[in-house]
């Protein structure tokens, strides 16, 4: 087995100042055209995706093929414009198909466009195999339209990519608003008086152009792809239209670029996948890596939002420990607390180093130097009025539940048990001044003042005087 | 455009086939293949096209590329074995993975689909120019295979005996291997296909019949793909279904007309593509559809000519009672 060869080493380096410095023709060609294909494609993908048909694209890019094959039987020359007229058309039929069958018929519009999209393209198929036969069918230039080859593009496809691109450029700006409304709202629009067929039908066009113009890059299969991943990655980064169709076209232009400069590093490396697989790879990194949405990233925020409530929690059973004997020591045995928490030793003893690490508490030797349970942990000044605080918040909440909202006293519980880790100190602020800073909750215990935090203790006396 | 068409010779387009023994074993070879993948498509197409997943076929059918791509790597030829244990592997990964980006990330199940399977194409069609020209596998050949060649594959012994040639034995064992299992799990895929919330609250595993009927779909887009391509398949998984629901609203009735339509579409495609000397399994295609039209248009459940006439003759009975209504109103609103 023969792999491509990959430029190594100095010839890297050339190949990559050759291609950057965009000298040469074949350079300049292909990476025009890829940067045409990947912001026409992007932009329309972005309506697309959007509209949840993103394998319209897929269907439209199937259903031209007998048109490739009849506008190439009219004119009898791979190169003209009666192919693109024909594809045009027959891309048209194939979604007015669509919408006939959907509307008029119970069939669901996954089944119509697997109907479309394989009918179409076996009379394709048809009709080239049947080409194949005749006297003029040297269907070698009509290949192309079914597995894409960006060698073979020329100056005048370039032309033909970039006026389809600003095309779509132009007109999805003129008619922004329109063609957003009709898209999100169809009810809406048609009550302000849009004529929302149409500019359905307008859009299919233009999805119809940057098809039938990426076609003969990457093919048939592939040019969904170009629509869908661009805009399925955009769709990640924002929720915003505009922003979405900006970052839509730029990553299509993007993985175009960086696609085909792999692919002119190697000798045998296809463009077309590559321009694929590049615009995969930017998909799962921002997937896994976005700052706001990437999934790896919200899994580490949602691990610390746990361990900090672990934390929390750890301290609010210290503080109900020390009430438990009212205040009397000033450390608690892990055992005890392990109990209140409801986990295992080793659990606990990992959780009180957690606490120590933080410095909201000092861990002491037990009597028995080898139970672990006999260990005790004894609260720092921070620690003591971050467990008084957590205390505070779970009291006050449920006091307010009970008081404000009627929620009968053996409910309010659970729902505190969450909040208390969320309010915020001007919320708690609030509550206190609507309850008329209370000093006891619901089940008749106290709740820590502000003055208690900040002596650090809370005195026996009045801790006794409560029930 | 007139040498496109060659005129109609009857004789030579339905005699000529069948005039020698030797000619018969070919050409029915080659129908059965057609009805069979039909067949087999058309009974998992119905539960697949009921679940509202058909572009499902669509995803795995391209989607097994990279697998038979790796196989080939690993072991350096074509056997049998290990291409279907990567296809099936590599399709059962492409439904995973739709499913996983469908509950797990804000994609929608379309966007999920598209970007699986073409990243997966990609993928095995970059592996495949990698191998260079000693495979045999190529993108081209996994696209429109040649349902023509299937007399032409080798031939399995038993002992002596020769029973057929290798795919039309393989997809015949699929094809019953699915006709069982439908008959046994009928109930189960029913239940599953159309009411999730039901099958939960049953206690059936939906997602192990999930990924079974994936895992089938894969197995017979294995078993078919190289001697029909998948267009073939993607099309034969949809069209019975949506034709025989013209005509019957009931699950086993739409089951059953898989079998006649089979029939029809193969030998229609047979005929057709013998009159017109063009692909095979594009013309059973091209034939599904006209069917698919045909029961459109008169078909008794929603077809176009029934729903036009039962709609007038309804528009006219609304007309006399709403009449009748307003006749009768007047003497209530006196009283």
């Amino acid at each position: 087995m023969d792999a491509a060869q990959v430029a190594d080493g100095s010839d890297l380096v050339s190949k990559t100042l050759r291609f950057f410095s965009f000298s040469d023709h074949s350079v300049q060609v292909v990476v025009l055209g890829v940067i045409f294909m990947g912001v026409g494609c992007g932009l329309m993908g972005g309506f697309v995706v959007t509209r949840k048909l993103s394998l319209f694209g897929d269907t439209l890019s199937h259903a031209v093929l007998p048109g490739v094959a009849v506008g190439f039987l009219w004119s009898q020359s791979k190169n003209s414009i009666s192919i693109v007229v024909g594809a045009m058309i027959a891309g048209f039929l194939g979604v007015l198909l669509i919408s006939l069958i959907k509307k008029s018929t119970k069939v669901g519009l996954d089944s119509a466009l697997g109907l479309v999209l394989s009918g179409f393209y076996a009379v394709g198929i048809c009709l080239l195999t049947r080409i194949q036969k005749l006297e003029f069918g040297n269907q070698s230039g009509i290949d192309r339209y079914l597995f894409g080859q960006i060698t073979g593009l020329s100056a005048a496809d370039v032309w033909s990519m970039g006026i389809s691109c600003l095309l779509i450029a132009l007109i999805t700006t003129i008619f922004y608003k329109e063609i957003l409304v009709t898209g999100f709202d169809p009810g809406f629009a048609h009550s302000i008086g849009l004529p929302v067929d149409l500019l359905q039908y307008l859009l299919w066009m233009l999805l119809a152009f940057s098809v039938i113009t990426s076609l003969q890059v990457v093919g048939v299969i592939l040019v969904s792809a170009l629509l869908i991943i661009p805009a399925a990655t955009a769709s990640i980064i924002t929720q915003k239209m505009k922003a979405l169709l900006i970052w839509s076209a730029s990553l299509g232009m993007i993985a175009g670029v960086t696609g085909s400069y792999i692919s002119f590093l190697g000798s045998r490396l296809p463009t077309g996948p590559l321009i694929v697989l590049s615009s995969t790879l930017l998909f799962v990194t921002v997937l896994f890596l976005h700052y706001e949405n990437g999934l790896f990233i919200q899994w580490i925020r949602l691990r610390g939002k746990d361990r900090k409530i672990a934390l929390e929690n750890t301290l609010k059973a210290v503080y109900q420990e020390l009430e438990a004997d009212n205040f009397f020591h000033d450390t608690v045995k892990l055992g005890n607390l392990a109990k209140r928490r409801r986990i295992s030793m080793p659990e606990m003893y990992q959780e009180s180093v957690h606490l120590v690490r933080k410095d909201f508490a000092f861990l002491l030797r037990g009597e028995n130097q080898t139970l672990p349970s006999d260990n005790t942990l004894s609260l720092t000044p921070t620690g003591w009025s971050e467990a008084c605080r957590i205390v505070r918040n779970h009291r006050l909440w449920e006091l307010y539940l009970t008081n404000e909202v009627q929620y009968p006293a053996d409910h309010v519980h659970e729902d505190a048990e969450k909040i208390e880790h969320v309010l915020g100190d001007e919320t708690v602020r609030k509550i206190e001044r609507i309850l008329s800073n209370p000093r006891k909750d619901p089940h008749g215990k106290l709740i820590p003042s502000q003055q208690d935090i900040e002596q650090g203790y809370i005195d026996r006396r009045i801790a006794k005087s409560l029930p | 455009m007139s040498e496109f068409f060659p005129p109609l010779d009857f004789n030579d387009t339905f005699g000529m086939p069948w005039a020698t023994p030797k000619d018969f074993i070919w050409n029915a070879q080659i129908v059965s293949m057609g009805i069979l993948v039909s067949l087999s498509c058309g009974l998992i197409g119905t539960f697949i096209v009921a679940r509202k997943l058909a572009l499902m076929g669509d995803a795995i059918s391209h989607g097994i590329l990279p697998g038979l791509a790796i196989a080939f790597i690993a072991t350096q030829s074509k056997a049998l074995l290990p291409m279907f244990i990567g296809a099936c592997g590599a399709g059962l990964l492409c439904s995973f993975c739709i499913e996983w980006l469908h509950k797990k990330t804000p994609l929608k199940m379309d966007a999920a689909l598209g970007l699986t399977f073409t990243s997966f194409f990609a993928f095995g069609v970059l592996l495949i120019t990698q191998l260079g020209n000693n495979a045999h596998i190529d993108a081209e050949c996994l696209l429109y295979g040649e349902i023509g060649f299937t007399p032409l594959a080798e031939s399995i012994y038993w002992g002596s005996l020769e029973i057929g040639s290798r795919p039309l034995l393989s997809i015949g064992l699929v094809t019953l291997i699915i006709i069982l299992l439908i008959t046994i799990f009928y109930k189960q895929l029913l239940v599953t296909s159309f009411d999730q919330t039901l099958s939960v609250s049953l206690g059936l595993p939906v997602k192990a019949i999930h990924y079974g009927l994936m895992l089938f779909l894969a197995v017979t887009i294995v078993a078919s793909f190289e001697s029909v391509g998948v267009i073939l398949v993607i099309a034969m998984l949809i069209f019975p279904s949506t034709t025989a629901s013209f005509f019957f609203t009931r699950m086993p009735a739409i089951l059953l007309c898989s079998f006649p339509l089979s029939i029809l579409y193969s030998f229609g495609g047979f005929f057709l593509a013998r009159w017109l000397d063009c692909s095979i399994a594009a013309s059973m295609v091209v034939v599904a559809m006209a069917c698919f039209g045909i029961a459109w248009l008169i078909g008794t459940e929603d077809g176009i000519i029934k729903k036009y006439f039962f709609e007038r003759k309804l528009s006219k009975k609304t007309a006399i009672k709403e009449g009748t209504k307003k006749a009768s109103s007047f003497p209530e609103a006196q009283s």
